[in-house]
């Protein structure tokens, strides 16, 4: 088959109103962290994007006492219908800075431009849309007639959708009542920053959000800090689990959502093409740095080699490269680190005696690249199976029976989302039931919306966001 | 002509529908709130613990895929088979919290009433915690709350029945199964509502019921791998953080404990929420 070249189509990255440097955000202020400031680096081309100031402990503390003083004086007391107006500030002046920060998460984040704006900003200004809408209604949310605040809300996010997850911490958080101090990736730390402009420019009071850039330890510090009321976590299982150990026993609300390994069942029935489109789109959007990626497909026997064969000719045709320009489907990987994480589970597959195949596309010769890669022939004890790679890479392993399609399936202590291809409907209502996950995609794959609750069964979390569910993490319910 | 002597009963344990010693072969005698010796009840055992997880385990396809209103039916003849044995609650309540025959009364016909309530729920719970959510794009898109798994329930030490039921009777509700481990020093109630359970068309395994030593047996629970929840509210303060570390290996959902609880206020959907995970369902829309 021969590829069409297409010329370049960059977005420009001045559009991003780029800085050399950024500082964190407490009480209303953008002001110098006592912390050794931090490099972002382009994931794309290694290049240093700006100059990050990073959080100690004292600015921790000083960052959960505004929240505390805007809380008690401010925020916690104001009328829900006034709270709704700064939240839907916040969302139109996301929506008026789209292309900016779409552009910024691009350069920060490496993903795809397609993606940051299509998907990720828009998503982000959804979030505070529909949340604001909450704010002077919470007494018809079914958790009682007049449901309190927690109060300060502790708030560390992945680096994956820095910006969405922002959003989506943030948002529900500000519509209860509560403050927030909020830990961005240390990788990923611009568009949150940007958002704390917003935040100014909505003109919310000082220490109602507060954000502090860093490293692990200064999300350890926000979490485990005594003042904060309530926990929100976003990132890797392990860390959900000491987080959990650190807050045992103090009572505080926590809200997890972790790793996953989600399965793509495709039965023999199933819409091929639009089953690969879906596979596709389920491991190898934002590179596969989502926790709830379609990471193990599930392929009935007697339909395998075929589609098999179709999502090859597929994954070929993704384009790899410049997250910039609008004609790529696959960015960077965030970080080197990352990359090398990717690297060695890819190897363990193929030393647990997966059969590889690695898409021939061309990968720029700087910054962090995995070509997309698929394994067939995979065991459900290989570690390819079981291991959260969050990376382009695709496990396939193959059914015979649908019972057995769902056991391999809940077959994992994961149980974030799962994927159903199949034309007949009361067999995509069995096995959605079926399903031990908190989101199923039928003939479809990676969709959200503020309105649908998200989060996970089991080792991928407890608690929602979105939708009517999710605001009791963060009410005194 | 002599006095009749009764027949003492045999208190033992409720596992998978049936009423087994402990493995350990101990027990412990258990004293009326003035001391007086009323009973040996089991010494549950971190071994009876598992079995109690397993036969939960096994009972929760069955239960989970019950339609609610067939849990709801279950409930509720919990409830009927509970009010016909009235007076012998009353004077177990009463021996095991030490409080007056009219006391006890109104604690056993609030915990009878109680599964009433929570049997009319079984059916409410889907369409009031759940629903169809208005995504923006050609999907249709809906929430339904589902069982979390087993769940592993320390009663409360005070409220030997009505506390009891209050935590139990939401578990199951929402289609949970669960391990319960009773009142340590007013267990009796317990072993007699199992026996309620029994006869109530629920099947063997959806509720368990250990008796023995809450924080010798809590632990093993809180660290299973194949628990899912623990509602820690029977163990002693000081256990509590613990129980809550043991459970962050799994990651299990634990009950936020509310102090004081009051088991005679009528409930809220707090106890029924805590045990339920909101699954979401999408799919495309088009001709």
């Amino acid at each position: 088959m021969t590829m069409w070249e297409y010329a370049p189509a960059p977005e420009s990255r001045d559009i991003a109103n780029l800085k050399p440097t950024y500082r964190m955000f407490v009480d209303g202020q953008f002001v110098e962290g006592g912390g050794e400031p931090l490099k972002t680096v382009n994931p794309a081309t290694e290049e240093v994007l700006a100059e990050v100031s990073t959080a100690t402990a004292a600015d921790v503390d000083r960052a959960v006492k505004a929240a505390r003083r805007a809380y008690d004086r401010v925020w916690g007391r104001m009328p829900g219908a006034e709270r709704a107006k700064y939240i839907f500030r916040i969302a139109r002046l996301v929506q008026e800075r789209a292309r900016e920060l779409a552009v910024l998460e691009s350069l920060d984040n490496g993903k795809p431009i397609r993606e940051s704006r299509d998907v990720d900003v828009p998503t982000a200004a959804a979030h505070f849309f529909y949340h604001a809408g909450w704010a002077d209604k919470l007494g018809h949310a079914g958790l009682g007639p007049d449901p309190r605040p927690l109060g300060v809300a502790g708030q560390v996010i992945p680096w994956n959708f820095p910006l969405l997850m922002a959003a989506w911490k943030i948002a529900p958080a500000l519509a209860c009542g509560n403050t927030v101090v909020l830990k961005p990736a240390e990788t990923t730390p611009l568009t949150a920053l940007v958002l704390a402009e917003i935040i100014q420019q909505a003109d919310l009071p000082p220490g109602v959000v507060n954000v502090l850039p860093g490293a692990g330890d200064v999300g350890a510090a926000v979490v485990s800090h005594p003042d904060v009321d309530k926990v929100a976590f976003t990132g890797s299982t392990d860390v959900g689990k000491t987080i959990q150990r650190q807050l045992a026993g103090t009572g505080r609300k926590l809200t997890l959502e972790l790793g996953g390994k989600a399965a793509n069942i495709v039965f023999d029935d199933a819409p091929l093409d639009q089953a690969v489109e879906g596979i596709v789109n389920g491991i190898f959007f934002n590179q596969g740095h989502v926790c709830c990626a379609g990471s193990r497909l599930l392929v009935q026997e007697s339909v395998a080699d075929e589609l098999l064969e179709k999502l090859r000719v597929r994954v070929s045709a993704l384009r790899v490269g410049d997250p910039l320009d609008k004609n790529t489907d696959v960015g960077a990987i965030n970080s080197r680190e990352q990359l090398v994480k990717i690297q060695e589970l890819a190897s363990s597959g193929e030393a647990e005696g997966a059969e590889r195949w690695t898409s021939s596309c061309p990968l720029p010769d700087k910054g962090f690249f995995f070509a997309p890669t698929v394994f067939s022939n995979v065991s459900q004890a290989m570690r390819i199976a079981r291991e959260e790679i969050f990376g382009p890479v695709l496990s396939v392993l193959t059914f015979r029976t649908p019972d057995e399609a769902v056991a391999k399936a809940n077959n994992t202590p994961y149980g974030l989302s799962a994927g159903i291809w199949t034309e007949k409907g009361s067999r995509i209502l069995w096995a959605a039931q079926k399903m031990r996950a908190g989101v199923v995609w039928a003939n479809t794959f990676n969709r959200f919306d503020p309105t649908a609750p998200f989060g996970g069964y089991q080792e991928s979390g407890f608690g929602r966001e979105g939708g009517r569910t999710g605001l009791e993490a963060y009410l005194d319910v | 002509m002599s006095d009749r002597i009764s027949v003492a009963k045999t208190y033992k344990l409720y596992i998978g529908g049936a009423f087994p010693r402990s493995e350990s072969g101990r027990s412990y005698p258990v004293t009326d709130a003035k001391g007086a010796f009323l009973a040996n009840a089991a010494q549950g055992s971190r071994k009876d613990a598992r079995d109690a997880v397993a036969a939960a385990r096994k009972a929760f396809p069955g239960w989970s895929g019950a339609t609610a209103y067939n849990r709801g039916q279950v409930l509720y003849r919990v409830a009927e088979v509970l009010e016909g044995r009235r007076e012998q609650f009353t004077a177990e309540v009463a021996a095991a919290e030490g409080v007056a025959v009219k006391k006890a009364q109104s604690l056993v016909d609030a915990a009878i009433d109680r599964w009433v309530w929570y049997a009319g729920w079984t059916d409410k719970v889907a369409p009031v915690l759940g629903g169809a959510n208005p995504v923006a794009g050609p999907y249709f898109s809906f929430s339904v709350p589902e069982p979390t798994g087993v769940v592993a329930v320390l009663a409360p030490q005070q409220s030997s029945l009505l506390g009891l039921v209050s935590v139990v009777a939401p578990v199951i509700a929402t289609g949970n199964t669960a391990v319960v481990v009773s009142s340590q020093d007013r267990p009796l109630p317990a072993v007699t509502l199992s026996e309620v359970l029994a006869t109530s068309d629920l099947p063997g395994g959806v509720v368990n019921v250990l008796t023995g030593r809450t924080a010798e047996i809590a632990p093993w629970l809180a660290s299973h791998a194949d628990v899912n929840a623990l509602d820690p509210t029977g163990a002693p303060e000081s256990t509590r953080a613990d129980l809550e570390r043991a459970a962050a290996g799994t990651v299990k959902r634990v009950l936020r404990v509310r102090a004081g609880e009051d088991f005679t206020r009528e409930p809220d959907l707090a106890r029924l929420r805590a045990f339920v995970e909101t699954k979401t369902v999408w799919h495309p829309m088009g001709v």
